[in-house]
């Protein structure tokens, strides 16, 4: 399968930077200014890579009132700093455990719009063969191990593949993508402990976006500095303005470069903010109008941009190029989902054990 | 040492199943142990004593108190190409993992459209018998061989103890190993095998023509004792010993009932919802017409395990109930 899959990768836009990712990669001197002084083509990337996951989200909004995508949708609309930065430190090798709120960890991955838009609509060509949908994405062949729509659950899994790498020295940094919510979580404490009790390279990524479902973080957690209680586990742990871009590749940099040499698990809150409602289902009832627009103005996409109109970059003429290449992908991976093959139903018994006689028992 | 040379040896159920684990972390590097108390302690039933010793501590691991992470740690190891053995001390524990088991463990080669099988290993005990009350004694292996993506393994003999983890080790996918407690004294001959070990299959521990007396695990010992009392009796019994839970080896159930036409299920579980439900509704569905009684179980009391000795034992099946119960099939 995942050689079919590789071979219908028509375009991959975040994966040839990844190559040229660990040259420009220099040891970070702290935290609140770049070291690395980004050049006019980065920023340009990371826009590219924040716009690609927020219009195609907002395409999924668009087919889901079309009936096109059913089901359960967490949108990241908001929060695309977090995945696109966090991505920026990360190199193929590295491994990926997310969330059922995962398009934008999955689009800046480098899996390609196609292959997630496919599995939205259920089609055998979908990254994971339609047996998925939006909360279970997969794509071994880059290392991306889901898709986890039990809150907490894919955290065990991580510090294991982290283990193994251990085990065999190999020097790749395993990340995994929880939020706020899952931190109340015992699997999260049961891995933050042994993450850090046997000193695994594990990137922990928090994405405080101050709600779990409809309950605000005061009132899920006694003490809502998270970062804290993290460090508590005796690991290196700190809070990230989420909403900002480069400030979240700077310190996924710096974490890990950490973890690379050796000193074990690292820990990042990075505060954000969900725009949109938890998924389609929700009507969104427990916070207020004001709040989001406050948030909104910090929009991460309009502060790179602004940014890079400070500085006299030519934002204009890069965004209508990136956004005509975003649309053309889109429509692209729409139309190639539309068209594609739906598993055929003899199939259903496939893949619940490697072995196709065992299906039938 | 003897238990894996070619000659006739006199070992225990404990030893066959550690022999097991030294073969499998001697031939393959990717093979590590982990799990509470594995290393220093050497096992809560003492499976693993020694290992530590000959494997160093990054391949006989101890965990912390943590059931679900370091379950879920095996499952991403297993993903990254390892092969973890992880050991859960009871079955009871397990449930604190099975988010992991059933969630992960069971659901990432379907979820991911095939891309990822777990190839991963947990043993854990079960079983009551040793007055250790209702939180350490249930039998749950029952609830397991329900989930689809798992093989559900019970070995009952020595033989089975010594050789059933180097298959499971090969199986591709999840395989759970279910070692009932009171079974780690027994001791006996162990003959190099004469056939190559399949997980696949049920055994005829005891041929016999007038009824099958069904079983697996821990109830093999009372059923064997029950096909002696009913020989003396001139009862011919048949005993199948299920040894892979699932998936269930339907082409011996039915080949036993089309031989003695009566049936007698032994399963320590809880009968509602049982395996032996299971195996019942299979006879049921598929032998109806060979059966000339009614089909008959003999489970545990529905009640939480007591500690009371005479309790204990009266909530588990006897010898005497398999006795009772195949009277009731031929009489
Ligand atoms: C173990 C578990 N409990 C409850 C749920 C239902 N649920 C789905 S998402 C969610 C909120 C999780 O919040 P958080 O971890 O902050 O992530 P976010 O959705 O904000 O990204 C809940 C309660 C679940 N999927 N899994
Ligand atoms: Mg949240």
């Amino acid at each position: 399968m995942s050689v079919a899959r590789s071979s219908r990768t028509r375009k991959d836009p975040a994966r040839p930077k990844s190559g040229k990712k660990t040259a420009t990669s220099k040891p970070s001197a702290s935290t609140e200014s770049p070291a690395r002084q980004p050049s006019t083509g980065h920023r340009t990337d990371l826009l590219e890579a924040m716009l690609r996951i927020r219009r195609f989200e907002e395409r999924c909004v668009e087919l889901y009132s079309a009936t096109k995508i059913r089901g359960f949708v967490h949108l990241y609309i908001g929060e695309e700093a977090v995945a696109v930065g966090i991505n920026e430190a990360l190199t193929p090798e590295d491994a990926v455990v997310s969330t059922y709120r995962e398009h934008g960890h999955a689009l800046a991955r480098g899996i390609p719009a196609e292959s997630v838009m496919a599995e939205m609509y259920g089609k055998a060509t979908g990254c994971s063969g339609g047996h998925g949908g939006s909360m279970h994405l997969f794509d071994a062949s880059r290392r991306f191990y889901g898709g986890s729509a039990i809150v907490a659950g894919g955290l065990p899994l991580a510090a294991g593949l982290a283990l193994a790498d251990r085990m065999r020295a190999q020097p790749r940094v395993t990340c995994c993508f929880f939020g706020d919510g899952a931190f109340a979580e015992g699997e999260f404490h049961e891995t933050a402990n042994l993450a850090a009790l046997w000193g695994l390279p594990l990137l922990l990524v928090c994405e405080n976006n101050l709600y779990a479902m409809g309950t605000a973080l005061a009132r899920e957690h006694a003490q809502t500095d998270l970062a804290m209680r993290a460090a508590s586990y005796g690991m290196p742990a700190w809070a990230v303005d989420g909403m900002d871009v480069e400030a979240v590749e700077q310190a996924a940099r710096r974490a890990v470069e950490g973890i690379r040499a050796g000193t074990g698990p690292h820990f990042l809150e990075l505060r954000t903010y969900r725009f949109r409602a938890h998924s389609m289902y929700d009507p969104d009832r427990y916070r207020d109008k004001a709040e989001i627009e406050q948030w909104k103005v910090r929009d991460p996409i309009n502060r790179l941009t602004d940014r890079m109109r400070e500085n006299g970059e030519p934002v204009e003429k890069e965004l209508a190029r990136i956004e005509q290449r975003i649309t053309d992908e889109i429509d692209h991976a729409v139309a190639a989902a539309e068209q594609a093959p739906e598993e055929p139903v003899e199939n259903l018994l496939r893949h619940v054990t490697s072995s196709p006689a065992e299906a039938v028992s | 040492m003897g238990a894996s040379g070619t000659e006739v040896s006199k070992t225990t159920y404990r030893e066959a199943m550690r022999e097991a684990l030294r073969e499998a972390l001697r031939s393959d590097d990717r093979v590590f142990l982990m799990g509470e108390d594995v290393g220093r302690y050497g096992g809560c039933f003492g499976v693993s004593l020694g290992l530590l010793e000959e494997f160093g501590p990054e391949r006989v691991r101890d965990t912390p108190l943590s059931e679900s992470a370091f379950v879920g740690a095996g499952i991403g190891a297993a993903l990254a190409g390892m092969r973890p053995v992880v050991e859960i001390m009871t079955v009871n524990f397990s449930l604190l993992a099975l988010d992991q088991i059933l969630n992960n463990a069971a659901t990432l080669l379907h979820m991911s459209g095939g891309q990822l099988p777990v190839p991963l290993v947990i043993r854990m005990t079960t079983g009551a018998g040793r007055q250790l009350a209702a939180q350490h004694s249930h039998s749950l292996e029952g609830w397991y061989a329900h989930i689809p993506g798992i093989r559900v393994l019970a070995p009952a003999t020595i033989e089975d103890a010594r050789h059933m983890l180097a298959p499971a080790l090969a199986d591709p996918d999840p395989v759970l190993i279910f070692e009932h407690g009171s079974l780690y004294n027994a001791s006996g001959e162990l003959a190099p095998p004469t056939a190559p070990v399949d997980l696949d299959h049920a055994a005829i521990r005891r041929p016999g023509t007038d009824i099958s007396l069904i079983t697996y695990g821990g109830s093999l010992t009372k059923t064997l004792a029950a096909a002696d009392e009913l020989a003396a009796e001139d009862i011919s019994a048949e005993v199948i010993d299920l040894r892979t839970l699932r998936p269930l080896d339907d082409a011996a159930i039915t080949a036993s009932v089309a031989r003695t036409h009566r049936v007698v299920i032994i399963d320590e579980g809880w009968r509602t919802g049982s395996l032996a439900a299971e195996v019942s509704a299979r006879i049921a569905e598929g032998s109806f017409y060979e059966l000339d009684a009614p089909v008959e179980r003999v489970c545990s009391a529905e009640v939480p395990m007591p500690y009371a000795r005479r309790l204990e034992e009266a909530a588990l099946p006897q010898t005497a109930d398999i006795v009772a119960a195949a009277h009731r099939a031929v009489d």
